[in-house]
Formats: structure tokens, sequence, C-alpha cells
């Protein structure tokens, strides 16, 4: 293989190091922010989760992103993920919870007006619906639980440390969840640009299990999830554990597991298909914002409480971020197109 | 391995959770062995059964210090309940310090000897009852606290109504008392006495209150 493939690769693993420097404080933020779970607990079973919702589950919301706009070229890739990378880890360095949807879909989009490309309206439109659905359905399932929770812990009378061991044990589990999820939903905005010009070819181990070449992208870009979880997410899940609201563990339960629900829906092929059989609308399956479901699910929480707890002031502030995001990584990804093109003579696109 | 973790997590709550009903068990049966205390002294005075329940009341709020240590210690090295952490160590400690006025007060008869009169003695007995019987609500309220957090309000309000209960008693006791041709360093004396006895319901109707705003912080 091309040298020059894997550095081009890099885009990619580095856009998937900033997600999981970003997203990782979604799934167990505010588990961790609560001290309920110790960080390192959280980063090596988020970290292996991830991996895993990205190699089994990642092909749904793949296919949806190429859609939008099918980068055709290696450097162009590559441009597409650092811009995306870039905007997402200046926004995580100012402690903000940000989206990397919006930023590869906005690099992608930049990619589309710079090669003159036709950007899929309709599918732009449906992900940016799924922008403001996801932070919606987060917050009404938060709201369902929460009340489901409340009467179950009135009738059930829980001495304070078995609910607290409880509480640890549920979190855990449901961080897990949400970092299956979030792999499974989000891997299309690490890797989903590589796949229809992948470098790999299929592995077979054994006749026993065979790694298709997306499937090893995916493989490679969870690994880069995994590594930013580890590396970087600490002060990110501090902010989304104390800042935006301050959660009781349970509630920071609730929050998780309406998260990573609203992140499985929109992931699950499963789910769509038999929502398909049965004649119902089936669910898109499209890379939707890890971040926008946990605020939506903190504040629908805050809101049963009277509304007074939410730090809107702070919640606006990532509001302001998601607009800001897709608009910095789509010009960002200008800007890398026309320096990989005029400077190192680089083909961008075919 | 985390298994093995989840087991170890569930195993320290049941013996955190024992530690803590032990340690709310000896404050009940301290209060318990108090009300026996004072009518011994009246009818014998620091007689040697007097001697040994206080010994008893004193080994007991020993083993309640042990039980306080012990649940600070692994709260915090386990990090457990992270939220309500401070505030179940801050309810130990002054339920501890109620131990310690209980104890107090058997030392202080034990010490001093002080002589009340025939005609207090049935007010003084009815005094240490109702103190003993707003610890025990207080007991009932923490307990609550821990388990079934929708009582905690009716159990606090039952400790209210007995230390109001005991400010009039206290009062009723130390006019009789001024009232005598006692000597007043005498009358000095008693009065002290019936105070001290009378600080504990005050105490316990503080922690009370401190209790229910812990349950206002546990809603979820």
């Amino acid at each position: 293989m091309d040298l020059t493939i894997l550095v081009f690769l890099l885009g990619g693993l580095f856009l998937g190091w900033s997600l999981g420097a970003n997203d990782a404080a979604n799934v167990f933020g505010t588990a961790v922010g609560t001290r309920m779970i110790r960080f390192q607990t959280a980063a090596i079973v988020c970290g292996i989760f991830v991996i895993l919702g990205a190699v089994i589950s990642g092909a749904g919301t793949t296919a949806t992103l190429g859609k939008l706009g099918s980068i055709n070229a290696m450097p162009g890739a590559f441009a597409a993920c650092v811009a995306a990378g870039l905007a997402v880890y200046l926004m995580t360095k100012s402690g903000l919870p940000v989206s990397t949807t919006q930023a590869i879909v906005g690099a992608i989009v930049g990619w589309n007006i710079y090669t003159g490309s036709s950007t899929n309206i309709q599918i732009l439109v449906t992900i940016i619906l799924t922008w403001v659905l996801c932070p919606v359905i987060a917050g009404l399932i938060a709201m369902f639980f929460f009340i489901l929770t409340k009467k179950l812990l009135q009738t059930t009378s829980l001495h304070l440390l078995r609910l607290d061991a409880y509480t640890r044990t549920a979190l855990l589990l449901a961080g897990a969840f949400g970092a299956y999820s979030l792999g499974a939903n989000n891997i299309a905005n690490v890797m989903g640009v590589f796949v229809p010009i992948s470098p790999f070819t299929e592995i077979n181990f054994m006749n026993i299990l065979t790694l298709s070449s997306t499937g090893q992208l995916f493989l490679l870009g969870g690994i880069a999830i995994a590594v930013g979880v580890i590396t970087y997410s600490k002060r990110v899940m501090l902010t989304v554990g104390n800042d935006l609201l301050k959660l009781s563990p349970v509630a920071a339960f609730i929050v998780v597991i309406s998260h990573s629900i609203v992140l499985f829906l929109f992931a699950s092929q499963g789910i769509s298909n038999f929502l398909h059989s049965i004649n119902l609308p089936s669910i898109p399956l499209v890379p939707v914002s890890s971040s926008q479901a946990i605020v939506g699910a903190v504040i629908g929480i805050g809101l049963l409480k009277g509304g007074k707890e939410v730090k809107w002031d702070i919640a606006s502030k990532i509001a302001v971020g998601w607009v800001v995001l897709p608009i910095i990584a789509a010009l960002i990804s200008f800007v890398i197109l026309f320096v990989l093109q005029n400077i190192f003579n680089l083909t961008v696109y075919f | 391995m985390f298994s093995f973790k989840t087991e170890s997590i569930f195993g320290q709550t049941k013996q955190l959770e024992r530690e803590i009903d032990q340690f709310v068990d000896i404050l009940s049966e301290v209060g318990l062995v108090f009300k026996t205390i004072i009518p011994s002294y009246l009818s014998n005075g620091a007689s040697n059964k007097f001697d040994e329940m206080v010994k008893q009341v004193s080994e007991m709020e020993s083993k309640a210090d042990k039980i306080t240590k012990e649940v600070e210690r692994t709260l915090y090295e386990e990090t457990l309940i992270p939220d309500s952490r401070s505030d179940v160590l801050r309810l130990l400690e002054h339920m501890d310090e109620l131990i310690g006025m209980y104890q107090g007060n058997c030392y202080h008869f034990s010490i001093q000897k002080p002589d009340f009169p025939e005609e207090f003695h049935e007010d003084l007995k009815n005094l240490t009852e109702t103190v003993v019987n707003c610890v025990e609500s207080l007991c009932l309220t923490v307990r609550s606290f821990f388990r079934d957090i929708k009582s905690v309000r009716d159990n606090a309000h039952k400790v209210t109504y007995y230390e109001k209960e005991s400010d009039k008693q206290f009062s009723s006791l130390a006019r009789k008392i001024f009232d005598t041709d006692l000597s007043l360093d005498k009358k000095m004396h008693l009065r002290y006495f019936v105070e001290k006895i009378d600080r504990i319901c005050d105490h316990a109707e503080d922690i009370a209150d401190e209790v229910q705003i812990y349950a206002i912080k546990r809603a979820i």
C-alpha cells in the first residue's frame, strides 16, 4: 500500500481522536463528573465499546453520509477530516462539548463547494432535521425515564447505599451501551469519507472471520476514537458533568441512557428495518450529534424540575457552537483543499 | 475484572449498611440505658448497678466511635455516595455527639452526685423519658433518611413535638426547683443537671432539621 495513503488516513484518525476526546464526555461525563465512576474505568469501557459499535453497527449511518457528498480522492477526504478535526479540537479546547457530526457535514459541504460538486439537499435537510429532532427526542426520553425512576424509587425504598451501588452499575452499563451507540452512529463522521476510496483489501482470518475493507477502516477509526477518549476527554467530561446542570447520580444515569437510546435509534438498521416491515416510517440512519442528545436530555430533566436549575447561558453557548462549528469546518476545509491543490499539487477531486 | 469490582462494591455496601444500622442501634440503646440510669440513681444513688450502667454507656460510646471512623474510611476510600457523603458523615458525627451527651450526663451524675429531693423525682424521670423518646424518634428519622425518604418528615415532626414537650417539662421543673427553700447554690446545681438533660433534645431537634434538608437534597 502506498505510504501517502496511510498519511491521508491520518486525517480521519485525527478526527476520530477529536471525537473521542470530545464525545466520550457525553457517554461518561455525567458519571465521571458526579464521581460515580473513575475516569480510568470510564475510559477503558468507553474505548472497548466504541470500537465494537463502530465495527459491528457502523455501516448504516456511513451510507447516509456518503450520499451527502461522495469525496472521490484521498487528499480530498484527508482535507475534510482534518478540517472537521481541527474545528472540533478548537471548540474542545474551549471546554465546550461540540458536535463532530456538524463538523464533518460542514467539511463535506466545504469540499462540495470547492469542487463545484452538488450537495444532496434532501440528505442535508434530513441530517439537519435530525439535528433538531435528536435533542428533542432525547429530552422526551429523559423526561419519561425521570418520571418512571422517581415513581420506582418511591415504591422500592432502597437504602441510600444500595441505591448508590445500583446506580454505579447502571451508569457503567448505560455508558457501555452509550459508547457502543456512539461508535455505531458516529464512525461515519470519522471514516465515512474514506469508504468509497478505501485502500484496504478484505482480510480472512483462517476462514473463521472476515474483515472487509470497510470493517478495517471502522476498526482503525474506532481505535482512534478510543485513543482520543483515553488521552484527552477528562476535561470535557468534567464540563458536561458539572456545568450544564448539577445532576444527581440517578439523573446522570437517565441522561446517559436517553442519549444512548437516541444514538442507537439513529444507527440501528435492525430497528429501521423492523419499523419498515410493520409499515411504519423507518428512522433515517443519520449520524446524529451526541452532544445535542446529552444537552436535550439534561434540559428535559431540568424542565421537569421547574427549569430554574438549568444554566441557560452554558446551554446557549453550546448552541452557538452548533451554528459556528459547521461554518468553521467548511471554511477550514476550503482552505486546506486550496493549499493541497495549489501548493502540494495534489488532486483533491476527480 | 469488572464482575469482581461490582461484587466488592455490593459487598462493601452491605457491610456499610450494617454498620450504619448498628450505629443507630447504639444511639437507641444508649437512650434506653439512660432511661434506666436516672431512676436507678434517684432511688439508690451512685450504686454499683449505676456504675455498671455508666460503664456500659461508655463502652457503647467507644463502639460508636469505631463505627464512625470505619464508615468514614470506607466512604472516602471507595468514593461511595459522592454527593451525599459529607451529609452522611456529618449526620453520624452529630449523632455521635448525642451519645457523648448521654455519656456526659452519666459522668456528671457519677462525679457530682446531685442530691435531688424526692419531690422532683417524678418530674426528672418524665423529662428523661421525653428526652429518650425524642432521640428514639430521631433514630427513626435517620433510618427513614437511608431507607424510606417519604417518612423523614413525619418522624422529624415527632422529634420536634418531643423537644417542645421537653422544653415545657424543663421550664416547669426549673421553676419548681427555684420555688423551694433550697440554697441558691443547690438550686443552680440541680438546674444545671435538668438543663443538661434537656439539651439532648435540642441537639436531637437540630439533627432532625439537618436530616430533612439532606432528604430534600437526596431527591433525584
